[in-house]
């Protein structure tokens, strides 16, 4: 007794005084120590001083937000804790912004020539990534991978679209690999280049940014655990993320990866990829329905979800067949250390036909000369899953890819998760050439990469030839899809056209706390599509309102001088040139001369700033910025 | 209340006929829609069903509330008081509804599948388990597709005062069309909804969007079509104007008549609730969170059922006063109850096996009193979320959804497809005969 807790619901601050507790509130370390509380034999007496709500969202286990890499409760502790702080950053942010901005010479050219040097160590690589380019271009699989889409549209007699400008492949590439827009430093460095096959060129570059790694670990994630919390202490979902950068960044090879999340043993802190399995515990109990109905998706491309409870009503999975390769995740436990295997359980099927339930004897669908030899149940499924000859496992990793550049599996018309046989569908002939090259050149899912970008479906248009443009547009890649962007795409690219320079870990900490906190607000608000990403969806009434009134439009729209807005209206000399600019930053292009004129128009009646102001609101509501086109 | 001037000067800056005025002049007029000048008239006679779910996030305390039983070991827990359904006696938390509840019915055997804040909310929310494959609509969004009102500028499904992802009850298959609205802070202010300039430059801005929109459409027909992105934007602009944005706000409403809901956020959502409902709005939810009482149980609850106790009387006590109840269904629900066994915290853990809810108004059945729980049956099981005893004649999610959706003239057993083509039937379950309006039984 004699101990005492408070808790403040305005400072989120659980504060235990007496001899033994001082938590500060943050996130797991709380939940912790509340454990340990909680088996003390002392009763404390807590105190509420809430608001409306109370205790219960201090102590409610960490939801994930939906992108980042901190747990919800720590951004929304940092939030509170940190945002006074950032009031004094912005203060610092604001003086050195602008001693900086005051020493820039005024003129872009000259802006990025600066930028050039700062960043010369990048070039160190340049000759290599030089020869990856052109070898990439020349790569048999491209030819291979542009027959067949010759093939695909002769057979549906559909005419293929032009090809894209430079610049919009550009920006399609910083969106499907970055996850936000060019930076306009970016364009005239991007603009100063002229030597041929650039475009691969700076595919590779953007690949050997670690603004790749992040992002495409993320979204990479959403297939393999979605975006939900999970069993809170044992899941950590940063953990996995932050592990799978790594793995990107190494560039591992992706069977590698594949099975170190099936066989993973150990502490869910220290090996991330442990995470991948402990997402799967429900309450108290590890479910391998829910890991194998996982794996399946995610690693084999197919739906075997079904077979769980029935067979599977229009494929051929089998209940029995499911339930064999569930038995191979039976002897999950939590231990002393960390995840492991209880060698000597079963998989044990309580469906009511039998008092004590019927074990069941790992097993595998097919071809079980694929297991290893080894001890572990989960590391002979890894074998068998990423085993060379298991094509689906190729086939599945070549349309999530495709997926995640595109905005659409290459299989469109059905899940990404949810391919047919291999072999059963000719149009699908993409997959299993583009799978076989992955493999033969070692699971390198940059390799994966590169080879989609070169492929003559990146390149084209997305505006449709004369014929299609009233007939309808055929599923075959024959003209680029429009593909709504994803939350933090749109929020990412409202904060990268909000500045001049490049948003990345260079970026002054005031920019990047701001992107980090608004980001996370901005992509709650939006709505987060979760795991189903890749699916087709229109936009929402909240999301129109928050992209034309929301305070972040405000502000990121507002005359800051600073920013983009600011910038744009003090340095650019003319209105010409002060358009031109707006729409390179957030559009990614030159305006039409009728924009031009139209806009010079509506600049000489409003005056500057506001007219800079509008023109970026403008921007930001058009179909143009939140469709990948 | 400085906050009304905002919205005051909102109203008044643009009303429906200067957001036409500004709609004409750009090609975006073609976006407004051809409604009369000033559609908002209140419910007339024909009086559309409503629901409104006042959702108790975190796991209300069914001891400290609608199922007491101070005289079995439950630990320090609350009195009883006696009520106007004759024989039944809830908490001393709740003294206001004691007074309202012959209105309503309580299920004290509500059973659930699940034990955890985000699968146990899900499956209170739409009658199924989070399944890998599909994310099922919540029962409130299936009534707002169901009984879709064309007459109505505003969304038809809106969450009050909710903080959480996901306690906001989701469109799932259905698109997320049929999400729920979210608003923070019910009448303080309308969130986003106020365009940010005046209305020339508000007409300036969407000329211009017009000239930019044109230029990528113009060339891209059919798949700018495809997107929608035009009539989203106009959907956005009909609501900003809309003159039925005005049940979203407090404006003529006496700070007595709040101050009696309470003049927090929970007390506020239901005022603008019962709003709602006078405007035709289909499916309201009001969130009040804060129930997870793991540490110091009692003094926790008492503080949540005392934010819920003014806002749930008042509400129902409002809604027969404007002879509203009848075509107004209230359910008062949370994800699940509280362990009857205490902590040694003194806090009470999650317990899906016997826990209450309140439901009542739009014809459904009232003075009602199902199920009974023996609150010290599962006690030896140390665990207690597992083989717990079940309450007397268990009432599960998919019942009570489809009660309700019976009440509200809709067959449950019809079946909505998922994208897919894989068919769900509105609610799996067997309505409460008791419940049901005796036309209906």
């Amino acid at each position: 007794m004699g101990t005492e807790i408070s808790i403040q619901k305005c400072s989120r601050r659980l504060n235990v005084s007496g001899s033994h507790w001082n938590l500060p509130f943050c996130g797991s370390l709380c939940f912790i120590d509340f454990v340990k509380l909680r088996n003390s034999r002392t009763v404390p007496k807590v105190s509420y001083d809430a608001g409306d709500d109370s205790i219960a969202e201090v102590f409610r286990p960490v939801r994930r937000r939906s992108h980042t890499n901190l747990p919800q409760h720590i951004a929304v502790s940092m939030k509170i804790l940190v945002r006074p702080m950032m009031i004094a950053l912005a203060v610092i942010g604001v003086t050195t912004l602008a001693v900086r901005s005051s020493a820039v010479p005024h003129t872009f050219e000259r802006n990025v020539t600066d930028v050039e040097k700062d960043r010369a160590s990048d070039r160190s690589g340049t000759t290599s990534s030089n020869s990856t380019a052109k070898s990439i271009a020349e790569a048999p699989v491209v030819a291979a991978a542009n027959a067949e889409l010759a093939r695909l549209w002769e057979a549906d007699g559909s005419v293929r679209a032009g090809e894209a400008s430079d610049l919009t492949l550009l920006r399609r590439l910083s969106l499907a690999l970055h996850g936000t827009i060019p930076s306009l430093e970016e364009l005239r460095l991007f603009e100063q280049d002229t030597a041929p096959d650039r475009i691969n060129r700076w595919c590779e570059r953007l690949l050997n940014d670690n603004r790749f790694d992040d992002y495409f670990a993320e979204r990479l994630a959403r297939g393999y655990v979605g975006t939900e919390g999970g069993r809170f202490l044992i899941y950590r979902r940063d953990r996995f993320i932050s592990w799978l950068t790594q793995q990107l960044r190494t560039n591992r090879p992706y069977d590698e990866i594949v099975s170190a999340m099936i066989s993973g043993t150990g502490v869910w802190t220290g090996q991330g990829e442990v995470n991948f399995l402990t997402s799967g515990f429900d309450d108290n109990d590890f479910d391998p329905n829910k890991i194998t109905a996982r794996s399946v998706r995610a690693f084999l491309g197919q739906r075997m979800d079904c077979a769980q409870c029935h067979d599977h009503p229009f494929d051929r999975w089998k209940q029995s067949e499911f339930e064999g390769l569930a038995a191979h995740f039976a002897q999950v436990q939590i231990s002393l250390v960390g995840l492991t295997d209880d060698k000597t359980k079963e998989h044990v099927i309580d469906d009511g036909t039998t008092e004590d339930g019927r074990a069941v004897a790992p097993s595998v669908p097919f071809h079980p000369e694929w297991l290893s030899e080894s001890e572990s149940r989960r590391e002979q499924l890894a074998a068998w899953i990423t085993h060379p000859e298991n094509v689906r496992f190729e086939r599945a990793t070549a349309n999530r890819i495709w997926g995640l550049l595109f905005g659409r599996p290459f299989a469109t018309d059905r899940p990404v998760d949810d391919l047919p046989d291999p072999g059963t569908d000719p149009r699908l002939a993409m997959l299993d050439l583009l799978g076989e090259d992955f493999r033969k050149k070692g699971y390198d899912l940059k390799r994966l990469i590169r080879v989609i970008v070169a492929t003559d479906a990146f390149r084209m248009s997305s505006i449709p030839p004369e014929t299609q443009n009233v007939e309808g547009i055929p599923d075959n890649w024959s003209v680029f899809p429009l593909v709504r962007l994803r939350p933090e795409q749109v929020i990412g690219s409202m904060i990268q056209a909000n500045n001049i320079r490049t948003v990345d870990q260079n970026s002054h900490l005031f920019v990047r706390a701001l992107k980090f906190f608004r980001a996370n607000d901005f992509v709650d608000e939006f709505g987060d599509p979760g795991a189903e990403e890749l699916q087709a969806r229109a936009g929402t009434i909240p999301q129109a309102l928050l992209r034309m009134n929301g305070e972040l439009s405000r502000e990121l729209t507002s005359m800051n001088p600073f920013f983009a807005p600011g910038r744009i209206a003090a340095i650019a000399p003319t209105p010409e040139m002060q358009i031109e600019t707006v729409y390179l930053c957030s559009l990614t292009r030159k305006p039409t001369p009728q924009e031009r004129r139209y806009f010079e128009t509506m600049f000489q009646e409003s005056g500057t700033g506001t007219a800079i102001e509008d023109l970026f609101w403008i921007m930001f509501n058009s179909p143009e910025f939140s469709w990948n086109h | 209340m400085i906050h009304h001037t905002g919205l005051h000067s909102l109203f008044s800056s643009l009303t429906r006929r200067q957001a036409l005025q500004i709609g004409l002049g750009t090609g975006l007029s073609f976006l407004l829609p051809t409604l009369e000048a000033r559609s908002a008239e209140k419910r007339g006679k024909e009086r559309p069903k409503s629901i409104i779910v006042l959702w108790m996030g975190g796991g209300p305390s069914q001891l400290e509330s609608w199922d007491p039983h101070p005289e079995r070991s439950v630990g320090e827990t609350v009195s009883k008081i006696s009520t106007t359904i004759p024989g039944l006696e809830i908490g001393d938390t709740l003294p206001q509804m004691a007074e309202q509840i012959h209105h309503l019915s309580v299920i004290r055997s509500m059973v659930s599948k699940e034990g955890d804040h985000e699968r146990g909310t899900y499956y209170a929310q739409t009658g199924y388990r989070p399944d890998p494959s599909v994310i099922h609509p919540s029962m409130t969004a299936v009534i707002s597709k169901q009984l879709k009102r064309d007459d109505i500028e505003i969304p038809q499904h809106i969450s009050l005062a909710s903080g959480d992802g996901f306690v906001v009850p989701r469109g799932g298959f259905l698109g997320a069309d049929y999400d729920a609205f979210r608003i923070y802070d019910p009448g303080r202010n309308i969130h986003n909804m106020r365009p940010g300039v005046d209305e020339a430059r508000q007409k300036r801005r969407l000329e211009g969007l017009d000239v930019v929109s044109d230029a990528f459409a113009s060339l891209r027909q059919m798949p700018v079509a495809k997107t929608n992105h035009q009539s989203v934007i106009e959907k956005a602009l009909t609501m900003m104007s809309s003159s039925q944005l005005e049940a979203l706000t407090l404006e003529g409403e006496s700070q007595s008549t709040i101050d009696r809901y309470g003049d927090n956020r929970f007390g506020r959502g239901c005022l603008v609730a019962r709003r709602l409902v006078e405007q035709g709005v289909r499916a309201i939810q009001v969130v009040l969170s804060g129930f997870d009482t793991h540490v110091n149980n009692l003094d926790g609850q008492r503080k949540q059922f005392g934010i819920l106790d003014p806002a749930f009387a008042t509400l129902i006590a409002d809604l027969k006063e404007r002879d509203l109840l009848d075509s107004t269904i209230v359910l008062c629900l949370g994800e699940f109850g509280r362990t009857p066994k205490i902590n040694p915290l003194e806090g009470r853990d999650h317990w899906p096996i016997g826990f209450s809810c309140v439901l009542g108004g739009g014809g459904l059945a009232a003075g009602h009193v199902i199920g009974e729980t023996d609150p010290n049956a599962g006690q030896t099981n140390e665990q207690q979320l597992t083989k717990t005893t079940p309450p007397e004649s268990p009432v599960s999610i998919p019942d009570l959804y489809a009660t309700i959706l019976t009440t509200m003239g809709l067959d449950p057993y019809e079946e909505l497809q998922s994208p897919i083509g894989r068919p769900f039937m509105l609610s799996e379950g067997m309505a409460v005969t008791e419940l049901l309006p005796e036309r209906l039984r």
